[in-house]
């Protein structure tokens, strides 16, 4: 067997952007650190992303270790749409880190740590090597969570964070292992045949339904949310964002492809779960959201119902679905860093996060609070911002599945989420504040949020690039069944 | 490149009306806060090109039979992968509501010099609103119809939540919030059920392609089967109708005219709700003519309980802007009532009746908005005798209200006529009580005209100004289109007639 470890470059200079961060830290003066620290992360993984995975778009579907890892077009958009991702986090920490938490150079370790777990699961073709690439994720961020020292708040989440992750990744181990005693395998493709007999005996059903209690408490879908909304209050705000971007995405980077390549031909015996779980998980996380004062709490519920909307596409798993879901994952990442950028840059300068809080914040800082709206906007689905296309599109191409049902249920989803952003936008114009000076965002937050409202846009009015590069990728999954 | 030719100009006008709004509301963006001179300047200028571009197409629209149903196409791929394109073009049916649109907010943007607060994020709003009135009404293709429809609705929350007033009366008040939220969730609420029959009707059309012409030739050839259209008219009457103020889901409707800032009413009763009825005739009777035909005579029933209640309400009440409100809830009814009556004539009635009550209400929102922000009220109890000291008010007021009950001779009339010629070929019972709403307008029309402007003057208001010039003007251009219409109709009839024809071709026995 002939192994071609150039493929593997990206994630060996992860692993040594991530030691490197730590030396840094170790290295620099104490009052430079978080700026050094931070420095060398974004340009690290800019860096990454603009010269290494060019040179492995056009490798046609290269795998290692027989199809255990693989390098395709699927791989390498996930790739570099996790690594800029993690470039945006660190821009958007910087001030935040700088401000409350002491060990600045551990923090974006382990922020680079975490997208190298991301990447991993992009590219695993295989339920173990899944498996190390959640648990290198999900391990970066137990840590993160705790790094705000000195609030209580922060320990219980980690606490909670860490105790419900380790049951549900004992879970997920427990299903893959029924799952290889029954099947004998643990590579998605060489499940597939002994899966296309159907779900039936019992005890695929139990593994399978197993991994996907794990799965649903990474995505944090119904029944298995309610850590969410504690873990998003109580983690670093810039924490709590990539708890709701990187490791939504990674999830749903590694969920496609596992349902695409291994459980094609069951899709009778799971679609209906599946789709019940999706209407639910949107339903309760938007009805929940309502209820919310705190603006953390409130993302929290609301990305518990956009994964409802993500699970849409999951299960139609057709070719325009799963292109679908993938520019739904794009848009409602450039929209959910904006509105956290918002929520950072407000609470460095006031030290609150209630929605309360954001009472004048269109005349203490107009622009932020123009780009929050627009954010909101696109999370609700309207046009011209990213979320109109996205929602339309994955609608769309599941009606034609014959699901109508659930997209009418996704709509009227759609209506209710728009209610409580409009909440927070009618304190930003509409309320009296009760302090009016005006606020100074930095110019570096400023132009990250130029940058992340025009992907918004460009999403929302011109999609057809993005989804002719999305198309690409998704054909190295296996073709749809019909 | 190639001379500038006729075909050059209606290759590029329909597009170069939307980007000239989506530029507008940008140029106004980069304005810094402190030149409201500058900022009023723009939009005021913007609004006569617009005027003047609305008013091109309907010059430039060959309505000769034989010309084909929509002229003016533009196309650029947008998404294959889902059928989609930017499609413009325009038929007979569109070109009125473009100029409605044109002479709205060009008279919306003068009236709106005075508007407090910080006027530039309100004339983003305005023009975005704008932007969207005039994409849904020139759009060929259903998802950017939809697209431009929520990108209309959208707006109107902040408008009405910052720049309206609320209104308190002895029994009950009505914050602006309140009412901006109200209309805001029973307008998106009911774009659900839109945007849930746009995908079905694309499924079940099964084309793969959102473009209009497209989907109505493939209905036309049985694409789509009977029993689906009559489940799915439904979702297309309701999610339009709230827009349209039909009833009973009109309730939004009222409270938000009477919150918003003037200019915004006038968008709002003058264009937005014609969206509404747009909408039915766009999707419903081109896209699902069975269904139409199954529900007819439900649309019919509820459109003449929307001309008697609207009409009964539009009495009781005191407030200047809640007659006018409930009045247009009442004049929407004749628009939903001629498309109902599937009738050529009728149809026609009710595209004109969009267009004529489009401006009218917009004239009344003007003068009532100059009485407010003189009295600071506009309660018609304390109101008395204004005309001694508000005489071209008091003329202007008059003429809409005549207009509005339907005297000969002004646009009112030729629009109720037609609705009623076809109503009593169609349903006699239903046309009288339509007629009985009518009656019932020009009693509480009347009697508000005597009220507020005639008989002695309220020496409370004597320190009152007349209305200045500018608002005279915008005033103005609003009356002229009335004037035109009432005295010589055919220009418009011919129009809307060949948009019609079209419209009505897939309609069972049509």
């Amino acid at each position: 067997m002939n192994i071609d470890f150039s493929l593997l470059i990206p994630e060996f200079m992860l692993a040594g952007l991530a030691f490197a961060v730590l030396g840094v830290d170790l290295l620099a003066p104490e009052h430079r650190r978080n700026v050094l620290s931070a420095t060398t992360a974004a340009v690290g993984l800019s860096a990454i992303a603009a010269f290494t995975l060019p040179y492995l778009w056009n490798e046609q579907d290269a795998s290692l270790y027989d199809g255990i890892y693989r390098v395709d077009q699927y791989a390498l958009l996930f790739k570099a749409f996790f690594l800029a991702v993690g470039a945006v986090s660190v821009l958007m920490s910087v001030e935040y880190v700088g401000q409350r938490i002491k060990h600045s150079g551990e923090f974006y370790g382990m922020l680079v740590f975490s997208v190298l777990g991301a990447v991993v699961m992009a590219s695993a073709g295989e339920l173990l090597t899944a498996y190390i690439g959640i648990e290198l994720l999900t391990f970066s961020l137990y840590v993160m969570v705790a790094l705000h020292r000195g609030d209580t708040r922060s320990a219980e989440a980690s606490t909670k964070y860490i105790l419900l992750g380790a049951l549900s990744s004992a879970v997920l181990l427990y299903g893959i292992s029924i799952l290889y005693g029954t099947l004998g395998s643990t590579v998605f493709t060489s499940m597939e045949p002994s899966l296309a007999f159907g779900l039936g005996t019992a005890t695929i059903l139990v593994g399978f339904a197993m991994l996907l209690a794990g799965f649903g408490f990474k995505l944090a879908a119904v029944p298995f949310h309610l850590w969410a909304p504690d873990v998003y209050e109580g983690a670093p705000t810039p924490v709590t964002a990539l708890l709701s971007v990187l490791s939504k995405a990674a999830a749903f980077a590694l969920i496609l492809r596992f349902f695409a390549e291994a459980l094609p031909s069951s899709i009778d015996d799971w679609q209906l779960t599946i789709a019940v779980i999706a209407a639910a998980t949107m339903t309760i996380g938007n009805l929940t959201a309502i209820a919310q004062h705190n603006v953390k709490r409130l993302l929290a519920y609301s990305s518990v119902g956009q994964v409802g909307f993500l699970m849409v596409g999951l299960v139609a798993l057709t070719e325009a679905a799963s292109s679908a879901l993938v520019l739904h994952l794009i848009g409602y990442a450039f929209t959910n860093l904006a509105v956290f950028m918002v929520l950072i840059a407000l609470e460095n300068r006031t030290g609150k996060e209630e929605i309360v809080d954001f009472a004048g914040l269109g005349n203490r800082a107009p622009f932020s609070a123009m780009v929050m709206t627009a954010s909101l906007f696109s999370l609700a689905g309207l046009p011209i911002f990213a979320g109109f296309i996205t929602k339309f599109y994955l609608f769309t191409s599941a009606a034609g599945e014959g699901l109508l049902w659930l997209v009418g249920i996704a709509i009227a989803n759609s209506v209710i989420s728009l209610y409580y952003y409009l909440r927070i936008v009618r304190q930003m114009y509409v309320e009296e504040p009760s302090e009016t000076s005006p606020l100074r965002v930095p110019v570096l937050t400023t132009l990250v949020l130029i940058a992340l409202l025009a992907g918004t846009v460009f999403i929302g009015v011109y999609p057809g690039p993005i989804v002719d590069i999305i198309e690409v990728a998704n054909r190295s999954l296996p073709p749809f069944v019909p | 490149m190639e001379p500038i030719s006729q075909n050059y100009f209606e290759e590029h006008i329909l597009e170069s009306l939307i980007y000239l709004t989506m530029l507008t509301a940008l140029v106004i963006v980069l304005i810094p806060r402190r030149q409201a001179h500058l900022i009023r300047l723009v939009a005021i200028g913007s609004g006569a090109l617009l005027l003047l571009g609305s008013v091109l197409v309907f010059v430039a629209f060959d309505y000769a039979s034989g010309e084909p149903a929509y002229q003016m196409l533009r196309s650029y791929s947008w998404l294959d992968q889902l059928g989609i394109d930017f499609r413009l073009g325009v038929d007979g049916i569109a070109v009125p509501m473009v100029v409605l649109t044109g002479v709205v907010i060009f008279s919306a943007s003068i009236v709106s010099w005075n508007i407090e607060r910080v006027n530039k994020n309100y004339f983003v709003l305005l023009y975005v609103l704008v932007a969207g009135v005039y994409g849904t009404f020139v759009s060929l293709d259903l998802f950017f119809f939809f697209f431009f429809y929520e990108l209309a609705v959208v707006p109107m929350y902040l408008l009405i939540a910052v720049w309206g007033s609320s209104s308190t009366f002895e029994t009950f008040s009505r914050t602006k919030e309140y009412s901006a939220l109200k209309l805001t969730i029973y307008l998106v609420a009911a774009s659900v059920l839109v945007w849930v029959a746009i995908i079905a009707i694309y499924v079940a059309a099964d084309t793969g392609t959102f473009n209009i012409i497209e989907l109505q030739k493939a209905v036309q050839n049985g694409a789509i089967d009977v029993r689906a259209q009559q489940v799915l008219f439904p979702l297309v009457l309701l999610g339009f109708g709230t827009l349209a103020g039909l009833w009973p889901f009109h309730t939004w409707s009222p409270d938000g005219h009477v919150a918003a800032p003037t200019a915004v009413s006038m968008l709002h009763a003058g264009v937005l709700m014609k969206l509404g009825a747009f909408g039915i005739i766009r999707v419903g009777m081109l896209l699902l003519p069975e269904g139409l035909d199954h529900w007819a005579l439900v649309l019919f029933i509820m459109a003449t309980i929307n001309v008697l209640y609207g009409a009964f309400s539009a009495m009781a009440q005191t407030d200047l802007k809640y007659v006018i409100g409930y009045s247009s809830v009442s004049h929407m009814g004749y628009v939903l009532m001629g498309i109902a009556t599937l009738e050529h004539i009728g149809v026609t009635g009710a595209v004109l009746q969009m267009f004529s009550h489009g401006v009218m209400t917009a004239l009344f929102f003007v003068l009532v908005g100059a009485i407010y922000d003189r009295a600071h009220t506009r309660d018609s109890v304390v109101l008395n005798g204004l005309a001694k000291r508000m005489g071209i008010t008091a003329i202007f007021f008059a003429f809409a209200g005549l207009a509005s009950l339907g005297l000969p001779g002004l646009s009112g009339f030729v629009a109720e006529l037609l609705v009623f010629i076809g109503a009593f070929r169609t349903e006699p019972i239903l046309a009288v009580l339509g007629v009985i709403g009518a009656a019932v307008t020009a009693v509480y029309i009347l009697r508000l005209i005597a009220r507020v402007f005639f008989g002695p003057l309220n020496p409370q208001w004597d320190h009152l100004t007349d209305i200045s010039k500018r608002e005279g003007f915008a005033a103005a251009v609003l009356a002229v289109p009335i004037l035109f219409i009432g005295i010589w109709p055919s220009p418009f009839l011919r129009v809307i007639n060949s948009g019609v024809d079209v419209a009505m071709q897939g309609l069972p026995g049509g």
